[in-house]
């Protein structure tokens, strides 16, 4: 039983044909024939793309992944600026900006608007970076008010949307956002390629240089059938409504058990539940309900498969939860099995873990 | 039955979860992450994980069983890495091994292990466990010269019950690398693991400078009868027993005791043996004999059996040798009834 979307979306039927209708082209850079068939492959996806985010197809940067992606908008739009990201960003937007500020956020989750306000007040004209929604917790943040603070301030926003996309409805261009950050597993497309996304006419100084790919901002030749996947993912739908009430039920029904939804009071993404076992680490829970053929995830996995502590929940001052939070992620797919099957694994580990502990919290 | 295995990435505990699997357990491999390689090997980006832990993930792929990687990294530090610096701080000689079996793999392992709903908890230690008629019993293993019960003497009772050690009847370590070649497991030829995990330069002195700095600072070496004789550079540096690093004055002197309240190393002529040795914190592996039982005790890991009394004193006991011995305090004294373990506790 796989609810670990967040990690990554299950490949969509219609991805896989496209990726597999891309294998084997030309390169779209050559001159002939046949790489005018692979050229016109890869920009029917960047139409795709750019229409998704409402952008225009130029303004669309296709590259390896969301970790690339946000590496790029960190280093092209954050030249000569100081950076800010959120408390709970991802890894790959916190190493990008080794000497960047972070903004704080609330116990929610949602990031702190009157610090971020005092930041950018302190260092106009900076960039900021936030996720639309956190991989974690599914928290989303006030994308339309921290874009208005943004533009107050003379501030660039750059998005990292990579849960969020496909999933939710947004207009962060219109909302005046400077770039977004997009993955094509997370929505349901192969594994590498991603899109880093600009506003109209933004330049970008390529990380990679090479053979002037993309316009000169990316270079290497691009993985096509992986691009192909990714556009064609985007149009694969999302029943948000059938999702949500799946997660909700699992939520109560684990509430009941005793356990704490991380994150519950914001505005959350519909497939995402972090759930606190007091008292049990998260590892232990991971593990009981994969031996029962359960696939969750917490806090974020080091090379090792060593599970860390999360820095989302710390940051959120969740203290010794910290530690003993999952991460539920429905898939798109997700069946409506998947709540009596998952309810059941998780009281039966719950039960065996709290065990014997009863009386001493 | 489900079964965890605790596996470190060498090559014992590595064929210990192949002969669980091949028995048809549901094996769950656990190895331990003790301490943050990257920051060990002191190179700036490497992963926090060596190569023992890519190998536990190896084998367990090659075996086709589950297996996680556990963040013991804190637990390790408190209970096993600052332990070790406060004995010799203290002026003791401490046994880390002992204390990171009875914390971590006998302790948050074993938990663990049951947690998860797991029926036993196995492990690539040479000792055997053999069922007696008052419950568990814990053995010497075949191969003496790899016995490791010594260091497994303050496992419980209770821990006993949960523990398979598969190893203990095993001839030689030559028997369990054929094993794990014909598993195909790479690690088959993998070289034994260092005495002290957390000191792979062989110098402990680093680990004690890191936690109790002040067990490093300078003090004096002193006659019995409080001659001063020359001066030492920290008391950690010194076991007693010990003739090496006395300097010219104390030349064929050994060390009698140490004082970490002074920091004075107090040698004498050598014969530092004693035949009554005070001992705490004892577990036992029967029901504690109350007017004492005769029994052979070794005192060191590669210790000679030596004849002796155990009279059980509060949690602690009092040993009577036979003949005189080195008793180096901190270390533990574990008595046997030939190849049985009865007990063992920590020189005082």
């Amino acid at each position: 039983m796989y609810l670990d979307a967040n990690a990554t979306e299950p490949l969509r039927p219609e991805a896989a044909a496209a990726a597999v209708a891309a294998m084997g082209l030309a390169n779209p850079a050559s001159v002939h024939g046949a790489g005018r068939a692979a050229r016109k492959m890869m920009e029917d996806a960047r139409e795709v793309v750019a229409r998704c985010f409402g952008a225009q197809p130029v303004d669309v940067i296709f590259c390896s992944g969301a970790t690339e992606a946000n590496a790029l908008a960190v280093h092209a739009l954050g030249a000569g600026r100081a950076v800010f990201y959120g408390a709970t960003e991802h890894d790959c937007v916190r190493a990008a900006a080794p000497g960047g500020g972070v903004i704080p956020v609330l116990p929610d989750g949602t990031v702190d608007m009157r610090a971020l306000e005092g930041l950018l007040a302190g260092q106009p004209g900076a960039l900021v970076c936030l996720m639309a929604a956190n991989n974690e917790t599914g928290v989303r943040h006030d994308m339309a008010a921290a874009a208005a603070l943004c533009a107050r301030h003379g501030a660039l926003l750059h998005v990292d949307a990579v849960q969020a996309a496909g999933r939710c409805r947004e207009d962060w261009l219109g909302m005046g956002a400077a770039s977004i950050a997009v993955s094509g597993h997370k929505i349901g497309g192969p594994m590498g390629a991603g899109a880093l996304v600009v506003s109209a006419g933004r330049e970008v100084m390529a990380d990679l240089r090479g053979g002037g790919q993309e316009l000169g901002r990316r270079g290497g030749t691009p993985a096509l059938p992986a691009i192909a996947g990714m556009a064609a993912a985007l149009g694969g739908g999302y029943e948000a409504a059938r999702i949500a009430g799946y997660r909700d039920e699992i939520e109560a029904f684990c509430l009941r058990l005793g356990a704490v939804a991380l994150g519950a009071g914001a505005n959350r993404l519909v497939n995402t539940s972090c759930l606190a076992l007091p008292g049990v680490r998260a590892q232990t829970q991971l593990i009981a309900l994969d031996m029962a053929g359960v696939a969750v995830s917490a806090g974020s996995a080091c090379s090792s498969g060593k599970v860390a502590q999360s820095h989302v929940l710390q940051a959120m001052g969740a203290g010794a939860l910290a530690g003993q939070a999952i991460r539920v992620s429905l898939p798109w797919n997700a069946p409506p099995e998947v709540v009596p099957g998952f309810c059941g694994a998780y009281e039966a580990m719950a039960k065996r873990a709290l065990h014997g502990r009863a009386g001493c919290a | 039955m489900r079964i965890v295995v605790a596996m470190s990435g060498g090559v014992d505990s590595s064929v210990v979860a192949g002969l669980m699997a091949r028995a048809g357990h549901e094996v769950i491999g656990v190895t331990l992450q003790l301490y943050d390689h990257g920051a060990a090997v002191g190179r700036k980006g490497a992963c926090c994980a060596g190569q023992d832990i890519r190998d536990a993930k190896r084998v367990a792929d090659t075996l086709g069983i589950a297996h996680y990687v556990v963040d013991a990294q804190a637990r390790f530090r408190d209970s096993v890495m600052a332990a070790f610096a406060d004995s010799y701080a203290s002026g003791q000689t401490p046994v880390p091994c002992i204390a990171c079996n009875q914390h971590l793999k006998f302790g948050d392992l074993l938990e663990m292990a049951r947690d998860l709903g797991g029926e036993a908890m196995a492990t690539g230690h040479y000792v055997r466990r053999l069922e007696g008629p008052a419950g568990a019993q814990m053995h010497q293993a075949v191969d003496e010269s790899r016995d490791q019960s010594w260091f497994l003497a303050a496992t419980t009772r209770a821990q006993l019950e949960f523990c398979r050690f598969p190893l203990g009847d095993y001839a030689s370590k030559a028997q369990v690398r054929a094993v794990a070649a014909e598993m195909g497991l790479g690690v088959a030829e993998k070289a034994d693991s260092q005495d002290i995990c957390f000191v792979p330069t062989g110098s402990y002195a680093g680990v004690v400078e890191k936690f109790r700095p002040d067990a490093l600072s300078e003090g004096e070496i002193v006659s019995e009868d409080g001659v001063v004789l020359g001066t030492h550079q920290g008391i950690a540096r010194y076991t007693v027993g010990q003739a090496k690093r006395l300097g010219n004055a104390a030349a064929h002197m050994v060390v009698k005791k140490i004082e970490p309240g002074t920091r004075r190393i107090v040698v004498g002529p050598r014969r530092v043996e004693s035949l009554e040795v005070r001992l705490r914190d004892v577990n036992w592996l029967i029901d504690a004999p109350e007017g004492g039982i005769s029994a052979g005790v070794k005192m060191r890991a590669r210790d000679s059996v030596h004849a002796a009394r155990v009279v059980p004193q509060g949690s602690g006991a009092m040993l009577r040798l036979d003949e005189p011995a080195l008793a180096a305090p901190g270390q533990a004294a574990v008595f046997y009834d030939g190849s049985r373990v009865l007990g063992g506790g920590f020189i005082v």
